[in-house]
């Protein structure tokens, strides 16, 4: 058992550590420099900001600073934004990318496993079909333009909903389409295949052979078994929902982190850009160690294999 | 027939095998039996090449160039003259769409192929030579297979700058890991497989049994995996243009005209439309062309 | 003796992948209470099907057929699904022949037993239940029945997952059972295990067996009587120790030959059956067996045989034959 947790989170370290690093040269291979861009700046004020950013020294100097901040939890200031640090960004914009994910997340996983349910139930027949033509076109069709489309109909055309910035819950409901398609068609595709498979397996065929009624079959035993690999999807969901933001959030204006790293790669924000990539990776790789430990405990055939050794 | 004969020994031909099944066709035979039956596979398939010959003639078939500005004509609607109406600039939509159909296939198609190769070549060592050299490289592949693809493309964006070549290098590093994996999956299958271990006792040199024997036979999840490649290097192209980081104007990729054409969009809508909606059509029929191969390929779901 | 089972001209086809096939092509038999009735074939023979087709198992979708089966006054073919819920482990209940793969990997082996059992009896409380499971393994062999009831399936070896399979479908207490090639994935020396324990059972609870096999030692070890399938239809009946004894139909015949036997010299060569079974995708004129018998007539390519002597469906043993 302890093992097993041990070699997870060595890996996560690892990973975490890699991406630190990739990021931090990444960024000092960038050509210019973060003051560059808006405007002429006399040289005693560069060189004074220089000095005061610390840029002026060796670059492992600079390495060993910045990984020292990332273990206190401290992702320097904004160059672009006098005053403000990345801590700050980041509290203020991510509790938004938050409420809009989790908004995403939940309409996904519930509309991905009902749908993918009855089209695996009825199997090669008309609802199936259906499915999936509308599977594909969730894949297919790029969020922002799905975004563009549902903002000209509902909002410019129909004037049904708002069409952009954030705080009421109506104002969330296009975003959050938008974001949870992509996620949607993968979770159904997922839920279909696995449901489609469980469904052939001989316990099926026992359980039918005790009389058991078809909705005692789908829920006791088709569902719990197909429902396990559509939980190791969830890594991938919470990136493709990150990315999502990134767009989504330009498109409808709302300031959460996802715009707020959009603008800072435009603006050469070095910092900003790098305390929120490594951000990102923090919550990717932990919702992927999350999703492994979970499944770990709910399948108890790996369940048995942990607790031996 | 009277029962004398009726109850004489029957003669047998010899030849006639009962039970087994005559029509016994080849793989690639069955796969292209399977694949023209799948109707939506066969029409992304016409779609796809429609769309590669107007990328191809299409700007020459109207009048314009995707540079030139006629801006008293600017944002008007399409008409006999600007089948696709104007943008902002007064330039043709319908000349500057099948240019973003060049500059956007050409990205997808070419990232894709050098992914392709990167991939077969990573994933054919890993799987061929197995054990540490195996986990090594698979251990790295994991690593970077972590990071969010998306903000690697985008922070490289950043490195090399914005431009035609620069993205398709971002999206060339970025995009080979799937395809590694799969290959090597794939080649570690086939390894087991007797007639790789009869060239191996035959004393073929590695480089052999893995041009000849390996890679030949991988080629079915190879081709699917590229099919869904290239819709996912012309989407990430045009996440990129779509957030600024896509190539220079006046040149522009489906991308980049969506981008613009956002800011239009209450008023002039076919700035949006059309290359928004010739880029949904590529995907969705790259992606139904890639189900139709994977399910013709997939040996598992035939008969 | 009361009959339990009546059969009448049963066909199933499946309608696979645009393809027809013919499984079971018109199975009529009967089968008494008490007794222990064996259908043995090759694969392809459609005993599998005929068998799970009794309970309409297979999916509707894909499944058509006709004939008659009667379970005492119902008729199965014709009812509905959910008057079959009523019979499938009640009255019939039903043992396969993958053990590994039949019981759900997810759920502990008491809660499969107890599950069909509250099924049918759904006022018994869960405490009751569980003591019932309990029993029923101790019945089927488990030494410590407490220690097991939430175990779950990986954890147990082939052989006490089979019990368990038996204990799940005995436990409503259903008068018939199939069992489908219940000893064909385990070992002999399980085999033998698990064929007494069927035995037992069966006094004990006084319930009908019919069992599937390819394995003709089964037959001779446990059956009263036996059906033998080629090609989708019954080609010889009869109780078991005659049609050891004296084998009538060629098919049967050459069955009985092809077994290698202990007493056996090295001299003596094993006579297998040449050919293969036929396709059922294919319509069959004439008797299936045709192509493959050595005493094959001109009408044998061109009509199926009838019931003959009330035993045997070829021609050899046609009165007009002289």
């Amino acid at each position: 058992m302890k093992k097993f947790f041990l070699k997870k989170i060595v890996t996560l370290l690892l990973s975490l550590f890699t991406i630190a690093s990739l990021t931090f040269f990444l960024m000092r291979a960038i050509p210019g420099d973060p003051f560059t861009e808006d405007r002429v700046i006399p040289e005693e004020i560069m060189k004074a900001m220089y000095h005061h950013y610390g840029l002026n020294d060796s670059w492992y100097i600079q390495y060993g600073r910045y990984l020292k901040g990332i273990i206190t939890l401290n992702l320097g200031p904004s160059f672009k934004y006098e005053g403000r640090t990345v801590n700050e960004v980041i509290a203020n914009s991510f509790p938004v990318s938050l409420i809009l994910g989790g908004e995403a997340l939940l309409l996904s996983s519930s509309i991905g496993i009902v749908l993918g349910s009855l089209a695996a139930l009825k199997h090669a027949k008309w609802q199936d079909h259906l499915i999936m033509i509308v599977t594909i076109l969730g894949v297919s069709i790029p969020s922002f333009i799905l975004a563009t489309f549902l903002q000209y109909i509902f909002s410019m055309k129909l004037d049904l909903l708002p069409i952009a910035r954030w705080g009421t819950f109506s104002q969330s409901i296009l975003p959050a389409l938008s974001l949870a398609a992509l996620p949607t068609a993968f979770i159904t595709r997922l839920t279909r295949t696995n449901m489609i498979e469980v469904l052939h397996q001989d316990y099926i065929q026992t359980a039918k052979s005790k009389g058991l009624s078809s909705y005692q079959i789908i829920w006791r035993h088709a569902l719990r078994n197909s429902l396990l690999p559509v939980i190791t999807y969830l890594g991938p969901l919470t990136a493709s929902i990150i990315t999502g933001s990134f767009i989504v959030e330009k498109i409808f204006g709302i300031p959460g982190l996802g715009q707020w790293f959009v603008m800072s790669v435009s603006n050469r924000d070095y910092t900003v850009v790098m305390g929120i990539t490594l951000f990102y990776s923090v919550l990717l790789i932990s919702a992927v160690f999350l999703v492994d430990i979970l499944y770990g405990f709910i399948d108890p055939r790996i369940k048995r294999s942990i607790f031996n050794g | 027939m009277d029962d004398r004969f009726l109850f004489s020994p029957l003669q047998k031909k010899q030849e006639e095998e009962s039970g087994v099944n005559s029509s016994r066709s080849s793989y690639w035979k069955d796969a292209w039996k399977t694949l023209r039956s799948n109707r939506s596979a066969i029409i992304a398939f016409y779609t796809l090449i429609f769309l590669m010959l107007m990328a191809l003639f299409g700007p020459m078939l109207s009048s314009y160039t995707y540079y030139e500005t006629h801006l008293s004509l600017k944002n008007s609607p399409p008409s006999t003259d600007f089948w696709f109406g104007t943008d902002t600039l007064g330039r043709d939509v319908f000349t500057r769409t099948w240019w973003g159909a060049r500059i956007s296939l050409f990205i997808g198609i070419t990232a894709s192929l050098i992914d392709l190769c990167i991939g077969v070549i990573y994933g054919t060592v890993a799987g061929f030579f197995g054990r540490k050299t195996e986990e090594l490289m698979m251990r790295i592949a994991d690593i970077l297979y972590a990071l969010p693809y998306i903000l690697l493309v985008i922070l490289l964006m950043m490195v090399v700058g914005s431009g035609l070549f620069s993205i398709i290098l971002a999206l060339a590093i970025t995009g080979w890991i799937k395809m590694a994996r799969i290959v090597r999956s794939q080649i570690l299958q086939l390894k087991a497989m007797d007639f790789v271990k009869a060239a191996y006792a035959l004393g073929a040199s590695p480089m052999r049994i893995m041009l000849r024997h390996l890679i030949p036979n991988a080629i079915g999840p190879i081709l699917v995996t590229l099919t869904f490649t290239i819709p996912t290097a012309i989407f990430t192209e045009a996440f990129l243009s779509f957030l600024g980081l896509g190539v220079q104007a006046p040149l522009a990729s489906w991308g980049t005209m969506a981008n613009e054409g956002l800011s239009a969009l209450r008023y002039y809508p076919w700035q949006l439309f059309f290359p928004a909606g010739f880029i949904s059509l590529t995907m969705i029929s790259f992606n139904l062309l890639g189900n139709g191969l994977n399910d013709a390929l997939d040996p598992r779901l035939r008969r | 003796m009361k009959k339990i089972l009546e059969v009448k001209d049963l066909k199933v086809t499946f309608n696979k992948w645009h393809q027809k096939i013919e499984a079971v092509r018109g199975l009529s038999f009967d089968l008494y209470e008490g007794e222990t009735l064996g259908i043995v074939g090759e694969s392809g023979s459609g005993k599998s099907s005929a068998i799970k087709a009794l309970v309409k198992l297979h999916p509707e979708s894909i499944t058509q057929m006709s004939g008659q089966v009667y379970y005492g006054k119902s008729e199965l073919i014709g009812s509905t699904d959910k008057e079959m819920q009523k019979i499938r482990g009640r009255e019939i209940g039903m043992i396969f022949q993958d053990p590994m793969t039949s019981l759900n990997p997810t759920t502990p082996i008491g809660a499969q037993i107890i599950e069909g059992y509250r099924r049918h009896f759904p006022h018994i409380s869960s405490k009751e239940a569980r003591a019932y499971a309990i029993q029923m393994l101790h019945r089927v062999g488990f030494s410590q029945p407490e220690e097991w009831i939430s175990a779950y399936p990986h954890t147990l070896s082939g052989g006490m997952r089979q019990r368990v399979m038996i204990a799940l479908a005995l436990a409503p207490k259903p008068k018939l059972l199939l069992a489908d090639e219940p000893t064909t994935a385990l070992d002999v020396t399980l085999q033998a295990q698990i064929l007494i324990l069927l035995k037992e059972i069966q006094q004990d609870m006084h319930t009908t067996i019919l069992l599937i096999t390819h394995d003709l030692s089964v037959v001779a070890a446990t059956c009263d009587r036996v059906l033998v399938m080629y090609g989708g239809k019954i080609v010889e009946s009869g109780p078991v120790h005659e049609l050891f004894a004296s084998p009538r139909h060629p098919y049967t015949q050459r069955l009985l030959q092809s077994i290698p036997r202990l007493s056996q010299t090295k001299e003596e060569p094993i006579i297998p059956i040449e050919g293969s079974p036929p396709d059922l995708s294919l319509p069959l004129k004439g008797c299936a067996f045709c192509d493959r018998c050595p005493s094959a007539m001109q009408i044998c390519a061109r009509e199926e045989p009838p019931l003959f002597e009330e035993k045997v469906h070829c021609w050899l043993y046609s009165p007009r034959r002289l």
